[in-house]
């Protein structure tokens, strides 16, 4: 017989669902009763229905900006992923370097975001940047104010730089919890590098991969502060991220009813996507134990 | 509350999610169910279905606000169908 689910455990959420209460749930109902009103400020508020959702929906500056979201997010997921395992197949696995790379690894996730896009901002900059400066001298047209190409390469070097050493370490404890036997009975079949890898490291490693795909697509997703401070959105709006378009119009133009309507629906996506995430984790989860 | 910029049909809609969770929190005590596979191939129970025919519901109404674009009510039809097929099938 199969066992029964018992939901009770869940009244045991009830105190952080309190502190959520205050810092999510209470925000975003608000931003809901914002989307289907207009206001001139002042606290005061006109009836406007579903006409912001409309508007937003046929809005082609959000649409440019979801592509340009999604292309952020596709190409930093296709480099740091591989260069994650790259980098964590390569790691020496005990012993004083092991932990020296560890410890080097996780010094870029200790920093802050705009302590990050501060550095790169100054570090691409032609006049006393060391990388933009180089780059300068050995003829390259590097400037991310002006060109999309270098802009775009600026931001995306940035996240790698940020990020992969997060893929790495999670890719590194996958790595570190397959057992020996395995590599073992690799060898005793003459099994190659390549097979040894398609077949015992990536399976074994598939449920931290995935946290780590998650983790990154979702703060990916959300990026805000380390493009917004290299590159303002600029140059023109070709960095302008949904993040950031969505503080434009919501600070910048104080368009609360349309910026609210955005929020909605970028929440929306950013929920389907998690869920569909959750659930082939859990599954996959399962299908193992 | 008057910063919250609350409306009649938003407290409603609020209502109305507030007391299905509800509801549904009162089934999974009363009535304990084992989870089963439907055609997504993923195990659900009644609140995970719950939260699939949410999320899809407003997905729904954001489509037929984008496509169709006038008489929103019956989109909620639509939901219905939807949110019947979740039950059934999922």
């Amino acid at each position: 017989m199969e066992k029964t689910v018992n939901q009770k455990a869940w009244f045991l959420v009830l105190p952080v669902l309190l502190l959520v209460a205050f810092s999510a749930v209470i925000p975003l109902m608000t931003v809901v009763n914002y989307s289907v009103q207009d206001t001139f400020g002042n606290n005061q508020f006109f009836w406007a229905g579903l006409g912001w959702f409309e508007k937003m929906l046929r809005s082609e500056r959000m649409w440019d900006a979801l592509g340009r979201q999604l292309m952020f997010s596709g190409i930093i997921l296709a480099i740091e992923i591989p260069l994650g395992i790259f980098v964590a197949l390569n790691m020496p696995k005990s012993g004083f370097w092991s932990s020296f790379c560890l410890v080097l690894m996780s010094l870029p996730l200790l920093i802050p975001w705009n302590v990050v896009g501060t550095i790169w901002q100054i570090f691409g900059r032609v006049d006393i940047g060391l990388l933009g400066y180089t780059l300068d001298a050995l003829g390259i047209n590097y400037n991310y104010t002006q060109d999309i190409l270098a802009a775009w390469v600026t931001i995306i070097v940035m996240d790698v730089w940020h990020w992969t050493s997060l893929v790495a370490l999670l890719a590194f404890a996958g790595l570190k919890s397959i057992p020996d036997a395995y590599y073992q009975a690799a060898k005793i079949d003459q099994a190659s590098r390549w097979k040894v890898f398609r077949f015992i490291e990536l399976p074994k490693m598939m449920g931290v991969l995935m946290i780590a795909i998650l983790l990154r697509f979702m703060d990916s997703f959300m990026i805000y502060t380390e493009p917004f401070v290299v590159t303002g959105g600029g140059p023109g709006n070709a960095t302008t991220l949904l993040s950031i378009d969505l503080v434009k119009m919501a600070l910048g133009q104080f368009d609360l009813g349309p910026a609210a309507a955005f929020s909605i629906m970028y929440f929306l996506v950013i929920l389907l996507i998690s869920w569909v995430f959750y659930t082939v984790m859990t599954n996959l989860d399962k299908r193992e134990g | 509350m008057d910063w919250m910029a609350w409306t009649w049909p938003t407290a409603i809609f609020f209502a109305v999610i507030a007391s299905l969770l509800i509801t549904f929190t009162v089934l999974a005590i009363k009535f304990p169910e084992t989870p089963r596979t439907g055609i997504l191939r993923i195990e659900t129970t009644r609140g995970d279905r719950l939260f699939i025919t949410l999320l899809g519901s407003a997905f729904i109404n954001l489509a037929w606000l984008g496509i169709v674009g006038a008489q929103q009510p019956y989109a909620l039809i639509v939901c219905l169908i939807y949110a019947a097929a979740v039950f059934r099938w999922v």
